[in-house]
């Protein structure tokens, strides 16, 4: 017999969960379904699907020149996350030891206040051949001509990192924020150099808050569509560009659908591959001494 | 002796306006067993942090073994800590926790092994190798922390408060396993707590702090029977103290007699002591609630030496081996005296609240504290 109590519980526990339930079934679940439905359908003359089942978007997605973009995109997804994770290892460790916490926080949040739009022209405006940063380097004679710092894959990756970096810094700092900073001196008590401490002590205690970081980051960099168009060159092209193009110029809805679906598959894999990579790794650290022992043969 | 003597000399930290640590000079012997006792916040953790080399003071030096080591980074220092709070590393096993010192250095695999093991047996951990820090008991904790700071094989072992988080039971036997541990090894430990019983029990001398400040350095014995300040007197163990005038002092076979009057008792009283005071000088008098002897009647003899006083038990507070009197004397003052049950045959009749009793004792218990103006 069940516990009335516990099968109460159970009933209010569905209870709380059913609006999460209902908004994820509505704007995750059904689009989901429906994304993958249209990349089994045929393309419509005007956009839209016929329905009749085929495979002709798969097809379509095994062309050379729609796979050196999907790597191109792996690529500036991985590269960007790597700086970025590298850029706000060392911010989320100050902000953490810092008095003016707060007043941090700030600073990486206050950006989100304006349109990301707004701020990918912001830097159009520092980057372009007359912009601020290459007037700037003319006044004080470091440079004659200017420099090409706009319409290239390093624009693309550079204003990357700057959208991408608070989602990095945020898990970051809280997890460095729990951290005990005394680990730090003991490591250091028992003969650690700096670097030592943090690599081997730090890093291993803040591995969740770096698998969020790294997935908060590559996730959407995965996906960006709107700095590769505005600050990239004809090489910068990415997946989110291709889907645009396939929805509103070549109007092939199922395509678009099937490089969503790619994109998805191959983001969550990801997830799933770093979450089980990291329980392992902790698995690994139980076992070691173990495997010791059974050499050893003590215990 | 092994490990290295280690020589505070007139340190002082700061922190803004506040001195935690006002020019502290403590010398500390080879391989012995040293304590930094005082209440809460008075910067034993400060001193410790300074030797360890987390901190560096603001004037002043530290030397271990006569070389000033205030230069040297906290890995570099032949000095190895067991923290307040344990500091264990979470991510890793027990085994992987005393074995960190010795994969830093890159010991061959065979030899690490041989050596951590030996260690965890040392501190009788060998059945929780794999265990994670988050699994083990307080006392368990403590014991890798002590395992892991040794195994460096340190001249000097800094303890802050180790067992302050264990409860009493425990605290006892771990504090008889570290001082096992101390002769075992022989290098020098310096051992922080505010608890003064654990102090006296282990230590080979004690340096007594308070808000910054040494004020007493002394064996254990050195510091309870003749504490330096009122300070000291009252901090370690529980004692009866009044401020008094000292009104006659006459040589008295090796010492000098001295008559104290003690405006409280309304009352002169009369201590031995080993100086000579001049008439008129303002002091300090204590003596020990278990010097007080109380009796149900008067005592027949009373000898030269011996102070007397009658009074009311105001609160008998009984606690197995002994029993605690509050004494309200006739002039209102209340004194504080321990009974020892020993053997009841010997005790006579009970004494019991509301009590007609004597509180009595020889001149040579009591003792002169903080002589002011020399
Ligand atoms: N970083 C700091 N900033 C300001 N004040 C500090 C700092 N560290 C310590 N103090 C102050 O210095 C004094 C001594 O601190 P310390 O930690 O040495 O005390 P303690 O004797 O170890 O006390 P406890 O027995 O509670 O551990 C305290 O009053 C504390 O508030
Ligand atoms: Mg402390």
């Amino acid at each position: 017999m069940m516990d009335p109590r516990e099968s109460r519980g159970r009933r209010l526990g569905v209870t709380y969960a059913a609006p999460m339930g209902l908004w994820l079934t509505l704007f995750f679940l059904v689009p989901l379904l429906i994304i993958v439905m249209y990349s089994f359908l045929k393309k419509g003359l005007y956009g839209g699907v016929e329905w009749e089942f085929t495979l002709s978007a798969y097809q379509q997605m095994f062309n050379p020149n729609f796979m050196r973009v999907l790597l191109r995109t792996l690529w500036v997804a991985f590269i960007s996350t790597v700086i970025t994770i590298f850029l706000a290892l060392p911010c989320g460790y100050a902000m953490a030891r810092s008095k003016h916490q707060t007043l941090w926080l700030g600073m990486v949040i206050i950006p989100f206040w304006t349109n990301s739009l707004i701020r990918v022209y912001a830097w159009i405006a520092i980057l372009s051949s007359e912009g601020f940063l290459n007037e700037a380097l003319k006044a004080i004679g470091l440079i004659k001509e200017s420099l090409p710092l706009i319409y290239n894959q390093g624009a693309v990756v550079t204003v990357l990192i700057y959208m991408y970096i608070p989602f990095a810094i945020l898990p970051l700092f809280t997890t460095i924020d729990k951290f005990d900073f005394g680990l730090l001196e003991a490591a250091r008590d028992l003969g650690a150099t700096k670097p030592q401490a943090i690599l081997k002590v730090l890093i291993p205690n803040i591995r969740s808050g770096i698998i969020t970081a790294v997935i908060f980051t590559f996730i959407p960099i995965f996906g960006a569509y709107a700095v590769p168009l505005l600050v990239g060159g004809k090489d910068s092209y990415m997946i989110g560009n291709i889907i645009v193009d396939q929805v509103t110029k070549t109007r092939n809805w199922p395509l678009a659908s099937a490089f969503s679906l790619i994109i998805t598959l191959l983001s969550t894999l990801g997830v799933v591959w770093m979450m089980t990579a990291s329980a392992r790794e902790s698995a690994r650290s139980k076992t070691a001494p173990q495997v010791v022992d059974a050499n050893g043969g003590v215990v | 002796m092994k490990g290295f003597d280690v020589t505070v000399k007139d340190v002082s930290r700061a922190y803004g306006a506040f001195k935690a640590l006002d020019n502290v000079s403590i010398e500390i012997k080879k391989g012995e067993f040293f304590s930094l006792l005082g209440p809460s916040g008075c910067g034993k953790t400060t001193l410790l942090r300074i030797i360890a080399g987390f901190d560096s003071p603001d004037v002043g030096s530290v030397l271990l073994d006569g070389r000033n080591i205030i230069p040297l980074p906290p890995d570099k220092r032949q000095v190895n800590t067991v923290f307040q709070n344990y500091a264990l590393f979470p991510h890793l096993s027990v085994y992987e926790n005393v074995a960190f010192p010795l994969r830093l250095k890159h010991i061959p695999e065979t030899k690490l092994d041989t050596k951590v093991r030996d260690y965890l047996h040392l501190v009788q951990l060998d059945a929780h190798l794999d265990k994670k820090p988050s699994m083990l008991s307080g006392g368990q904790k403590q014991r890798v922390a002590i395992a892991r700071a040794l195994i460096n094989e340190p001249n000097v072992l800094l303890l802050d408060e180790p067992l302050s988080a264990l409860d009493a039971k425990l605290r006892q036997n771990l504090l008889v396993e570290l001082d096992h541990l101390h002769d075992q090894i022989g290098i020098t430990f310096i051992y922080v707590t505010h608890d003064q019983s654990e102090a006296l029990s282990v230590s080979d001398r004690i340096a007594v702090m308070n808000q910054g400040v040494v004020l007493q350095v002394g064996s254990p014995y050195e510091i309870y029977e003749s504490p330096a300040t009122d300070f000291v007197a009252r901090f370690i163990g529980e004692t009866n103290l009044f401020p008094a005038v000292v009104t006659k002092c006459e040589a008295y076979d090796k010492y000098f007699m001295t008559t104290l009057e003690i405006p409280e008792l309304q009352a002169e009283i009369k201590v031995t002591d080993y100086d000579e005071l001049k008439q008129g000088q303002q002091v300090s008098f204590t003596v020990r609630p278990e010097k007080l002897k109380i009796t149900g009647h008067k005592p027949s003899r009373v000898g030269k030496d011996i102070n007397l006083f009658s009074g009311v038990v105001e609160e008998p507070i009984y606690s197995g081996f002994q029993t605690k009197y509050y004494v309200r004397l006739d002039n209102g003052t209340v004194v504080k005296v321990q009974m020892q049950h020993t053997n009841y045959m010997d005790e006579g009749p009970d004494i019991e609240w509301k009590d007609q009793v004597y509180v009595s004792w020889s001149a040579e218990d009591g003792y002169i504290v903080e002589v002011i103006d020399k």
